[in-house]
């Protein structure tokens, strides 16, 4: 039985991709009914900010260090549009994202200079300003006791249940995997993915590289504005947190965790930390870093490829054509020695 | 031959890496339709040339002009953009990406889809044939669905024909096209350099003396960073100076 279904598999690799995601759809409309709502929104938040996130480290090959300070910004404007305007509160985490791209424009200018550890110092400066800014300008985030009260606000629907606002927060989160999806595989995804391998080529014909990077990074904070503007709205309360460094370290973890470049290894990513810091601080373990950081450690040593990665990188060599990237980015290794066939035209 | 006005000309230009001059004040006028060789020993200052006319490296002084406009202090992209192709000398190429899909990329350059991130990377195939043309015309079409990581060094070559070809620029600069090929692949870059420069202008760099002496119209000759001749090939290589800085016993 199980030989048979292998054999199919085979002959069909689309089949493994349209398995992989019925199954991805099942969890996320399942995953209220066996988590507490409001971690399995977090889950969503998380998964969303580390698939923004992985767009840039993993296709674009930018490594930002400072990607809290969008997943913060957008956290305290969705909360201040949705407590003063009434607004739906799609509108204001909508609004709370084009805050975070609209910051990005300029970060991404000034940090696309440079590149490597550069650029993750260049991100980290200017978040850490993000978080001064929004830890001094009390009169309007708070300060220390961060923003209190942002509502839930629908019109015609009551959210207050927890599980019933993972709901309505499901369509924004996958609208927004959705447009990370479409935007690796766009023609403007090929363009960056050769700025990411060869810059210097890439100008060559004509494409002018640091416009491509700053507009994925800004595209990238937009992604991870809309997870922070769902999250301030799941907990009501947006705080320092969201805007200090260690944000911008998780999601780190996350997608490295995940695999970086595989994009939907992030979800994993997000799914294993955030479930295992509600795990942990459920059991009265306060030292939740030690956990995740030694997890992070063995991850990087053993499975370079991080976990979704790897789990591919065997299925690929199974199944030879499932591929998650452009198709042709992952030839089989031993097509290099072989003699080239002459194509019937 | 008549004397077809300059398309590319550079005026005293000097490139200086912390004292040591690579390119001394170099006057050069490549003339509109003809194929413009720059040749010289290791270390002449021929590829850094080419990375100042292409706005890899800053001039340090001097003036770049293309078809009368000043291009000095460009970007590459600004360059390429102007009709300007070149290609790289050590192999420069996105090693996973397939044969097909290099030149699809260059074309989409000059369509400007690129910008397009809300569309389907299915619209590249739009390129596909013509991709496919410019692949058999530098024999790669067997080749088109392997990555250009795993082709051969001499089809790497090929490739960086194809895609400085896929730009339709007004110049092509080719840095030294046929290194490491084999002797037909040799001939058909030749004839395909020959076919191309019928409506382009072509500078390349090239050490095999048989393939410049087919090819080129004019040959400058540079030696630590100046031009030491220059004329058609049949004068400079019996130029005195020429056979004794360069050509050597080899030829003389």
């Amino acid at each position: 039985m199980i030989r048979f279904v292998v054999t199919r598999l085979e002959a069909h690799p689309a089949w493994v991709r349209w398995g992989l995601l019925a199954a991805g759809l099942l969890l996320a409309f399942g995953l209220p009914w066996t988590l507490y709502p409001p971690v399995a929104t977090d889950i969503l938040c998380w998964a969303l900010f580390a698939v923004a996130f992985d767009l840039l480290l993993g296709h674009a090959g930018l490594l930002s260090f400072g990607h809290a300070a969008f997943w913060g910004t957008s956290a305290y404007a969705t909360g201040l549009i949705a407590i003063h305007s009434g607004l739906p509160f799609y509108a204001a985490v909508l609004c709370g994202a084009v805050a975070a791209a609209v910051l990005a424009v300029p970060i991404g200018f000034l940090g696309v200079r440079r590149s490597g550890i550069y650029f993750a110092m260049v991100t980290l400066a200017f978040a850490q300003m993000v978080y001064f800014v929004a830890n001094q300008w009390s009169g309007l985030t708070g300060g220390e006791n961060g923003l209190q009260g942002i509502p839930r606000t629908l019109p015609g629907v009551d959210l207050s249940d927890s599980f019933v606002f993972y709901y309505a927060a499901l369509p924004v989160v996958l609208l927004g995997l959705l447009a990370a999806w479409r935007v690796v595989h766009s023609p403007f995804g090929r363009v960056v993915a050769a700025v990411r391998d060869n810059p210097a080529r890439a100008r060559a014909l004509g494409y002018p590289v640091d416009r491509y990077k700053v507009v994925v990074f800004t595209i990238s904070a937009f992604l991870s504005g809309l997870a922070g503007g769902l999250y301030a709205v799941n907990h009501g309360f947006a705080s320092l947190q969201e805007v200090y460094w260690t944000t911008s370290g998780k999601v780190v973890v996350m997608t490295v965790l995940g695999g970086i470049g595989t994009l939907w290894g992030s979800l994993i990513g997000a799914g294993v930390i955030v479930r295992l810091e509600d795990w942990l601080a459920t059991a009265g373990f306060d030292e939740v870093g030690l956990v995740t950081g030694g997890i992070f450690i063995v991850v990087v040593m053993l499975f370079r490829r991080g976990l979704w990665g790897t789990a591919t990188h065997l299925l690929r060599r199974r199944f030879g054509a499932l591929s998650e990237d452009t198709g042709e980015k992952h030839r089989p290794e031993h097509d290099r020695e072989a003699p080239s066939q002459p194509v019937p035209s | 031959m008549s004397q077809s006005p300059a398309i590319l000309s550079t005026q005293n230009l000097v490139k200086e890496f912390q004292g040591f001059r690579a390119v001394d004040g170099v006057d050069l006028n490549v003339r509109e339709g003809t194929v413009h060789a720059l040749v010289g020993p290791n270390g002449a200052g021929k590829t850094t040339l080419f990375n100042l006319l292409t706005g890899f490296l800053p001039a340090s002084a001097g003036r770049i002009a293309l078809g009368g406009r000043d291009i000095t202090g460009q970007p590459p992209e600004h360059i390429a953009r102007l009709g300007v192709a070149r290609s790289f000398q050590v192999t420069s190429l996105f090693a996973e990406v397939t044969a097909c899909a290099h030149v699809e990329l260059a074309l989409q350059a000059t369509a400007g889809l690129g910008r397009s991130f809300w569309r389907s990377d299915k619209q590249m195939r739009r390129f596909t044939s013509r991709a496919m043309e410019l692949l058999d015309q530098v024999g790669l079409a067997r080749h088109a669905t392997r990555s250009a990581g795993s082709l051969p060094y001499g089809h790497k070559r090929a490739l960086e024909l194809a895609l400085a070809l896929a730009l339709d620029p007004k110049v092509l600069l080719l840095d030294e096209p046929t290194a490491g090929m084999g002797l037909e692949d040799v001939d058909r870059t030749v004839a395909l350099i020959g076919r191309v420069r019928e409506d382009r202008t072509v500078v390349m760099v090239e050490h095999n003396m048989n393939v410049v002496g087919s090819l080129a119209d004019t040959v400058t000759v540079l030696q630590h960073g100046r031009v030491l001749a220059e004329g058609p090939y049949r004068d400079v290589r019996s130029d005195p100076k020429v056979v004794e800085a360069y050509l050597g016993a080899d030829v003389a």
